[in-house]
């Protein structure tokens, strides 16, 4: 029973996060057509800019509650910079490409990207346990939570109904679901795809970014988080069904229910049973539990 | 060929006096060179078809496990005998793989073979009592058709077998891009659905590059842990795979020579590099490979045919006016 | 056997829109079909459906006596039917020979070898023989890309009578290619073709290729056929020249 409490709380945890960071793959990948594999490394610089912020704040002595704000407008700024310029300088000239060529583009920003946070946060782990600490813990069923999971958790919701309410319900989501559906068509009925892209591929990056900062307060900061990420969120994207974010958010559950699962009784093959999941998905539905067969063309 | 006949003449007189003039640490830098051009020139076959493997390190490590572990526990040390097994576990191991693989293109592909060599990095990471874990497999010096090289000359001699070992799998490579399959792996890159009306199956093309591709990602998984006499998990991790996509187009992945010339480029490079840029190394790269695709696709071999088109108009002119 | 291609009743629709709507259609061996409509009358759907391109929502497919509703292209090919395309289909980082010679090998059945040569003499010379009739040849080490796109059209369909087929189904041949050029190389192509006993259907929108080189024309509108005989006598009908060139 205890192992079914633990195996439920943690898996919806890890989904929380996995959710956020695939979110934004996925979002960047509907519009553009393009994978990031540098993904990963945008949630890394999110925790980093979080981490660092609330750090900031902390030494400054303000009230303790709005150090959860500094950590928030940590990824938010860190997306806000990074997604802009890569978009425009990396990314641009490279549309309409072959999908190696953009795969290679994006696999260079990550080896990029990696040694810049080196350069600016150093190789030694950061821990900023503050904000996790300051809420204390409940008891669920016998098994004790901090508030702060759950929050993480409640943050993680509403940011993917605010997402897919901003999509259906706004002007920019409205042109954001043109694009992805046809980028020539688009264009021609006078929406600014360009425009369109770099806040499509900001939109993912600070995504990335929240999932890295949420997280960063339960994890040690440090070189190597964004491979993880990366290789997990594509798990979880290819699970789902490529640009489609219920697709992510289901395949985020499924993902994170059983690394839990897998830790609690199979630790050896933890992450084995996320990809043997996988597989197993690809095997029967190529494209994925929401994904859609693209229309072939002549 | 368009570098000649002679080329590869050359080419084989230079690797064969090579350690003869060198001092042994480059000796042994050419060595894991060459055994790692090997792998460059598998994941260059793929590029060649539109399709980039993130997890090709899973037949370089499938190779060199399998003659890790016919050492440690069948006890065998016949270098021949444990290529030849080494390679056939690689080619077995993409012949199964591939069944998924090869109905995927592009970015299924190259996440696809990503996420499976991960699913190998953790096997091999946690059945230690196999594997043996983060510590690796020791591997023995081998017996060479029987003999066992002296303490002396060890260096010597697995650079020399590794040459020949390496021959073979550059010959082939080259048969295949002039054969039918070849040419028909060049035209999935260019245009799938004439493949498919021309009666070829896509799938059936990839599928066969693909076991080809690991079968020899496994030979240099073999001549790396042969000559570095040390193999572990971070083989199979998706970053070692990402260097050698790197090297690949570094080298340039349409000609048989470029992986070569790649590999040794990068090798030397790495080796001063971890001294002097320990936290700018992979920025390097990351920059290098985009300048390369951004400007220079064909690789550094398209300097080297640059030289010699200018070479040849050049003695064509001095030929004129002379 | 009576018929190389029937079908029955081949339907199909894109999102409402009936683009083939209840085609039955029989092609005796031998037969040069002009096909003909406005765009959109479904003449493009028509081939891809035939040759697996698409499968029909409704109908039946049979080629020489055989049901091939829905068959993918690859099987529909190697039974003996070739294509071409509106918007040519070749091979864009080889040379004009290296396209040929690989539709050589795959109609040889070697597209798999892995050992032997692709470029034999034997090849060669058949190759080149092959691209002679659409003035070709001295194009032949040249990359496809620096091509004119009448060459592209033409190439593409030297592919596919390359595949030596049974039946030949032809997408805007002429399309691109310059009118100086156009009746030479349909000249050269039906004769070669005859004399193979090539049954041909080609889409076009020419009315005198049409009228030069069908034997039998299909009218297309809306999906339907609207008209099906001789070319005198279809062209000249009054509903079909208001469907198909919007003046009677």
């Amino acid at each position: 029973m205890t192992v079914a409490v633990v195996i439920l709380l943690d898996g919806v945890l890890y989904a929380a996060v996995l959710f956020l960071v695939a979110a934004g793959l996925t979002l960047v990948y509907g519009v553009m057509r393009i994978l990031n594999i540098a993904h990963g490394s945008l949630y890394a610089l999110g925790a980093y800019a979080g981490t660092s912020l609330v750090l900031v704040y902390l030494k400054t002595g303000g009230p303790a509650p709005l150090m959860y704000l500094a950590l928030l407008a940590g990824a938010v700024v860190a997306g806000a910079i990074a997604g802009p310029l890569v978009e425009r300088l990396l990314l641009r000239p490279i549309y309409g490409r072959e999908e190696v060529v953009q795969l290679l583009v994006t696999y260079s920003l990550f080896l990029i990207l990696e040694d810049v946070m080196k350069l600016l946060w150093g190789v030694d782990p950061y821990y900023v346990a503050k904000p996790y600490a300051f809420l204390g813990t409940v008891t669920i069923a016998g098994v004790r939570y901090a508030w702060y999971q759950l929050l993480l958790i409640a943050v993680a919701l509403a940011t993917g109904v605010l997402v897919s309410l901003a999509i259906r319900g706004t002007r920019l989501g409205r042109m954001i679901v043109a694009v992805t559906a046809d980028r020539e068509i688009s264009a021609t009925l006078g929406i600014n795809v360009g425009r369109v892209y770099t806040l499509a591929f900001t939109a993912g990056a600070i995504l990335a970014g929240l999932g890295g900062a949420l997280v960063a307060p339960l994890i040690s900061v440090a070189p190597g988080i964004s491979v993880e990420a990366i290789v997990l969120a594509f798990a979880v994207v290819v699970i789902g069904g490529l640009g489609s974010l219920e697709g992510a958010a289901l395949g985020a559950l499924i993902v994170g229910i059983t690394r839990a699962a897998a830790v609690q009784l199979f630790p050896e093959i933890e992450l084995a049973t996320v990809y043997l999941i996988m597989v197993a998905v690809l095997l029967f539905r190529p494209r994925g539990l929401f994904g859609e067969w693209e229309t072939r063309r002549i | 060929m368009r570098g000649g006949k002679a080329l590869p003449l050359v080419a084989a007189a230079v690797f064969g006096a090579a350690p003869l003039v060198l001092p042994g640490w480059v000796t042994f830098l050419l060595t894991l060179a060459v055994a790692k051009s090997v792998m460059v020139l598998a994941i260059a076959l793929l590029l060649r078809g539109g399709l980039v493997s993130f997890g090709h390190g899973m037949f370089f490590a499938a190779g060199a496990y399998t003659v890790g572990m016919a050492m440690k526990w069948g006890g065998m040390r016949e270098a021949v005998v444990l290529t030849f097994l080494g390679v056939l576990a690689a080619a077995a191991a993409a012949a199964l793989l591939g069944l998924l693989i090869a109905r995927y293109r592009g970015i299924f592909f190259a996440m696809l073979n990503m996420a499976i060599s991960m699913v190998v990095y953790a096997v091999l990471l946690k059945l230690y009592w196999v594997t043996g874990g983060t510590d690796g497999i020791g591997i023995r010096t081998p017996t060479i058709l029987g003999v066992m090289p002296e303490r002396e000359s060890l260096r010597l001699v697995m650079y020399y077998f590794t040459l020949v070992m390496t021959l073979p799998a550059f010959y082939a490579v080259h048969r295949f891009w002039t054969s039918p399959l070849g040419f028909a792996l060049r035209a999935v890159r260019d245009n799938e659905v004439r493949v498919e009306y021309m009666g070829t199956s896509v799938a059936r093309v990839i599928y066969a590059a693909y076991v080809l591709s690991g079968a020899l990602g496994g030979l240099a998984g073999i001549l790396t842990g042969f000559s570095v006499g040390h193999i572990v998990p971070d083989l199979a991790y998706w970053t070692t795979s990402g260097e050698f996509v790197f090297v690949a187009v570094l080298g340039g992945p349409a000609s048989i020579p470029g992986p070569l010339v790649g590999s040794i480029a990068f090798e030397f490079l790495k080796s001063y590099a971890y001294k002097y840029a320990a936290f700018t190394w992979q920025m390097t790269l990351g920059v290098t490979m985009l300048a390369i695709i951004l400007f220079m696709p064909g690789g550094l071999w398209t300097i080297y045919e640059g030289l010699a088109r200018q070479g040849r108009q050049w003695r064509l002119s001095w030929k004129r006016t002379g | 056997m009576a018929t190389v291609l029937e079908t029955h009743g081949l339907t199909k629709s894109f999102g409402g829109v009936l683009a083939v709507d209840d085609v039955s259609v029989a092609i005796a061996p031998g037969e040069i079909v002009g096909i003909v409509g406005a765009n959109g009358a479904g003449k493009t759907t028509f081939v891809n459906l035939v040759t697996g391109y698409l499968k029909p929502d409704r109908g039946r497919i049979i080629y020489l006596g055989r049901d091939i509703t829905a068959h993918p292209p690859r099987e529909v090919t190697g039974l003996g039917v070739a294509r071409s395309f509106q918007i040519p289909q070749i091979y864009a980082s080889l040379t004009v020979l290296e396209n040929v010679l690989i539709a050589l090998a795959a109609r040889e059945g070697q597209s798999l070898r892995a050992w032997a040569p692709l470029s034999t003499r034997v090849r060669e010379a058949e190759g080149l023989i092959l691209l002679e009739p659409f003035g070709l040849t001295e194009h032949a080490a040249r990359p496809v890309s620096e091509l004119p796109q009448g060459g592209l059209k033409l190439l593409d369909i030297a592919l596919a009578s390359a595949l030596m087929p049974r039946l030949l189904l032809l997408d805007e041949p002429t399309s691109g290619v310059s009118s100086a050029e156009k009746f030479g190389v349909m000249d050269t192509l039906v004769s070669i073709l005859q004399a193979r006993g090539v049954t041909v259907i080609f889409v076009e929108h020419d009315m005198d290729v049409v009228t030069n080189y069908a034997g039998r024309v299909l009218a297309f509108s809306e999906g339907k056929i609207l008209a099906d005989g001789a070319p005198g006598v279809v062209l000249a009908d009054p509903a079909v020249r208001k469907a198909v060139l919007g003046w009677a």
